[in-house]
């Protein structure tokens, strides 16, 4: 079973929830696809990360919070009205409140000054509206407020056994509330030496004894080292429902009057005997919303949200690893069937059919497990576009479509930097300024379109503005200096465009707050090559530019392709495979002293030998490399790779190599074969890269 | 036979430390996240005591309050309000509705415990 759970670590997944229904609202509001609840739901949201940071005294995030809520409370009471300034300010307020979370999650601070600015600026904004009646909010831990609305004098401190004597009566609806007097006394008397008298004086006939109210009275006198405070706390919540004095006998503090004032609350519910209501007990037909219905009957279990457990992610990933080796172990027995005399038994083959999709059912459930929608990661996305937008001066706005595509979780996480980047990227380099937008026609804001959906056994996210496009001159010209490129070299405009994704380029020709990070798209391309996907990038001149990430659907299992080249066995992603042939001498056209391309249909492929482009040998033998597969590769089109044998198709166990090994060009992963040994999966964008066609000769032409 | 406590609240956080404190303390607890949640709780809770927060959603503190003083089985089953609101108002606002008590977050676990003791028996 689970260990004991650190209730700070919910505490902060939960305010991350929240912060994501803090901030969304706070959209719908902006944008007017508000319903009903939205305002109030913000409102929850602030109030919950203020009572969680209070019961861990995380004192500045409660107090930021506290004074958030105050204009919360005044939004939702229509005090205040979502004009844009003040949402502006409340979103303002929302990512920092983001920040400090995230802070005290690491376990220090946001800077004070910083927390007061951000905090009056909202409240400049909201002026005088959002004040609540109660003053500052007070978060030492203190356990019991004062009972309803009663005040307590100080009181000298008084010390020695003294004599008290205390009436106490509670109203006769004292019941209908909840209160005990019975375990009141008890409390009273716990301690001490104690004469009790019981009043029946207004105890009725016993036809109209009514079992719902209260007919008793007692007067009780102590011999007590209890202070006068203390005992008066026991009646704490009772006060405004009972009749209540205390006399105690001391020199030090003669009380002739007693403390406390008539009850002062006067409901119905608590008004003399006669006037109360017949109680719930002799039962008066219930109202609409009457307690306890059946639990099926009730609105929250037909419409509200379907039951989730919350699993430490640890134990999923156990799961998929020791699927891993199911996968893995079931290929073995299947070959070691497939290799005994046996074999061919009808029954056997139709239990290993079935044992292999049982095992692709539990995988897809493990994965779905995995699997989810990418909306948090583009929530957090909104913040990025309006940071970049105002650091560059420019008015953006950010779209976006199908968030509800589920993705595995470990790529999600993973995905957020790079996405960061290429959104402010989009911000800092494709928008142009609102001046300049203004002179060609566009709308002042300009828009990033964050997208995400399935596309053949991938998921594909695009991130799209409609700025200026890649100024392909002064990339190549940027290129040619900087030495990435020879200034020879004939480029296409994709060639140009994949520049960018080159290390040591930048654009930025002013050094700019956001982009000059010293990151680059470089960076980029080689975290998403870590996931397992590509990036490509189209644009088109003064419409803009779109880039696209490509991930395979999880990083555990995938569907391979397994074949030979150069004696080695090799695996390549069936989900990248176009076609497979044989083809004739006529097809292949040499290009220049080491390149050839291959002619499929009227459609020149660059070839490429894989087992040269690993290094495994110098060149192809008799009977070697006559097999070719065509794999493409996103944006950067298909390419043609030799090799000497298909041997199978099946499931295999993505194993990294990276922890070990660092990058590899041209390897993604390795796996266990059946007949349990290793093998190399191979990624065809990369085995490209360095080979003999794209990016060596521009690259060795720099370097001359 | 230990206490049986309805604690009510729409943060996870909030119900996970009442459920460990609770617990601790030797009660039983049945968890519920707002004031619909807990009406279709309550017959399988037989609490002794409700301990309920205000902000919800769904039901909030005061429907729940007035639900369940205003329904059968349990009206007379005494109610605490947990909450980080002090303000009169709402504090009589839920003494009217029927609230036995009010404790305000964030709590103390041994005063929170006392006055649990205070206003509830098996």
């Amino acid at each position: 079973m689970a260990g004991p759970v650190d209730l700070k670590d919910i505490f902060f997944v939960e305010a991350d929830e929240l912060l994501s229904a803090l901030e969304e609202g706070l959209r719908a509001i902006q944008t007017g696809a508000q319903e009903a609840d939205t305002v109030n739901a913000v409102f929850r949201a602030v109030h919950s990360i203020k009572g969680g940071a209070g019961a861990f005294d995380l004192k500045a995030l409660v107090g930021f919070a506290h004074r958030f809520e105050t204009v919360l409370d005044a939004l939702r009471a229509g005090q205040l009205q979502p004009e844009p300034a003040l949402l502006g300010a409340l979103l303002h307020a929302s990512d920092h409140l983001a920040d400090m979370i995230s802070a005290s999650r690491q376990g220090t601070n946001t800077d004070p000054e910083l927390d007061e600015r951000v905090i009056m600026a909202l409240e400049a904004q909201a002026g005088g509206g959002g004040h609540k009646e109660e003053e500052a909010f007070v978060f030492e831990p203190l356990a019991l407020d004062g009972p309803f609305g009663m005040e307590f004098s100080p009181m000298p401190l008084v010390t020695g056994r003294r004599r008290v004597t205390l009436t106490f009566r509670p109203h006769a609806g004292s019941f209908a509330s909840g209160h005990d007097p019975a375990l009141l006394m008890r409390d009273l008397c716990a301690e001490d030496e104690v004469e009790v008298d019981l009043d029946l004086s207004t105890l009725p006939e016993a036809g109209n004894f009514d079992p719902g109210q209260s007919y008793l009275g007692w007067t009780v006198t102590l011999q007590t080292e209890r202070s006068d405070k203390d005992l008066l706390a026991i009646f704490e919540f009772i006060e405004g429902s009972c009749d209540l004095t205390l006399a105690s006998d001391t020199s030090t503090e003669p009380r002739n009057n007693p403390p406390l004032p008539a009850p002062r609350i006067a409901s119905p519910a608590l008004a003399p005997v006669s006037a109360t209501p017949v109680p719930a007990a002799t039962k008066s037909p219930p109202p609409p919303a009457a307690t306890a219905p059946p639990p099926s009957a009730g609105p929250a279990s037909g419409a509200g949200p379907r039951p989730t457990i919350r699993v430490d992610i640890d134990r999923v990933d156990r799961l998929v690893d020791i699927l891993g080796e199911l996968v893995i172990h079931q290929a073995m027995l299947t070959e070691a069937i497939e290799q005994s005399p046996g074999f061919g038994s009808v029954e056997v083959d139709r239990s290993l059919d079935q044992l292999r999709q049982l095992s692709r059912q539990i995988q897809e459930s493990v994965m779905a497990i995995r699997a989810q929608p990418v909306k948090p990661l583009f929530d957090r996305m909104h913040r990025i576009v309006r940071e970049a937008s105002m650091a560059a001066g420019k008015s953006a706005r950010l779209v976006t479509e199908g968030e509800g595509t589920e993705v595995d979780k470990t790529i999600i996480e993973r995905l957020a930097d790079p996405l960061t980047h290429m959104i402010r990227n989009s911000v800092d380099h494709g928008l142009e300024k609102p001046m300049r937008r203004d002179e060609i026609g566009k709308p002042n804001e300009g828009v990033i379109k964050l997208s995400a959906a399935h596309r053949s056994g991938r998921i594909v996210i695009t991130v799209q503005d409609d700025g200026a496009g890649i100024d392909r001159d002064k990339v190549r010209m940027i290129a040619i200096e900087k030495g990435l490129v020879s200034a020879t070299a004939e480029l296409s405009p994709q060639e140009i465009d994949a520049l960018l994704f080159l290390p040591g380029f930048s654009t930025a020709t002013e050094v700019s707050a956001l982009s000059g990070r010293g990151v680059g798209m470089d960076v980029v391309r080689s975290e998403i090559a870590g996931l397992g996907g590509r990036v490509g990038i189209a644009s088109v001149r003064g419409q803009g530019t779109t880039l696209t990430i490509s991930l395979p659907l999880t990083l555990a299992v995938l569907d391979g392709m397994v074949f030979e080249a150069a004696g080695q066995t090799l695996v390549l992603p069936v989900s990248t495979i176009i076609e497979t042939l044989r083809p004739e001498a006529s097809m292949r056209h040499n290009l220049g002293q080491t390149d050839s391309v291959l002619d499929v249909r009227g459609r020149c492929l660059p070839l490429i030998d894989v087992g040269m482009a690993l290094g495994f040998r110098r060149s192809l033998k008799p009977g070697e490399g006559e097999i070719v597969v065509v794999v493409e590769r996103g944006d950067e089109g298909a390419i043609a790779l030799m090799v000497d044998g298909i041997r199978d198709q099946r499931q295999v166990v993505i194993k990294g190599l990276e922890a070990n090994y660092g990058q590899i060009p041209g390897i993604a992963a390795a796996t266990v074969l059946g007949d349990g040994s290793v093998a190399l999966i191979l990624d065809p964008t990369d085995l490209a890269a360095t080979g003999p066609i794209q990016a060596r000769p521009v690259v060795s032409l720099a370097a001359e | 036979m230990s206490l049986r406590i309805l604690a009510v609240d729409d943060s996870l956080t909030m119900r996970e430390m009442l459920r460990q404190t609770l617990t601790e303390a030797g009660f039983q607890v049945v968890l519920a996240e707002d004031g619909l949640d807990a009406l279709e709780r309550l017959p399988g809770a037989e609490p002794d005591l409700i301990l309920t927060d205000l902000n919800m959603p769904k039901m909030d503190g005061f429907g729940l309050i007035d639900a369940v003083r205003n329904g059968d089985l349990y009206a007379r089953v005494p109610i605490l309000v947990l909450t980080t609101e002090s303000a009169a108002t709402l504090k009589d606002r839920a003494r009217t509705a029927g609230a036995t008590g009010w404790i305000t977050k964030p709590f103390d676990e041994q005063s929170l415990v006392s006055t649990i003791r205070r206003v509830a028996a098996v």
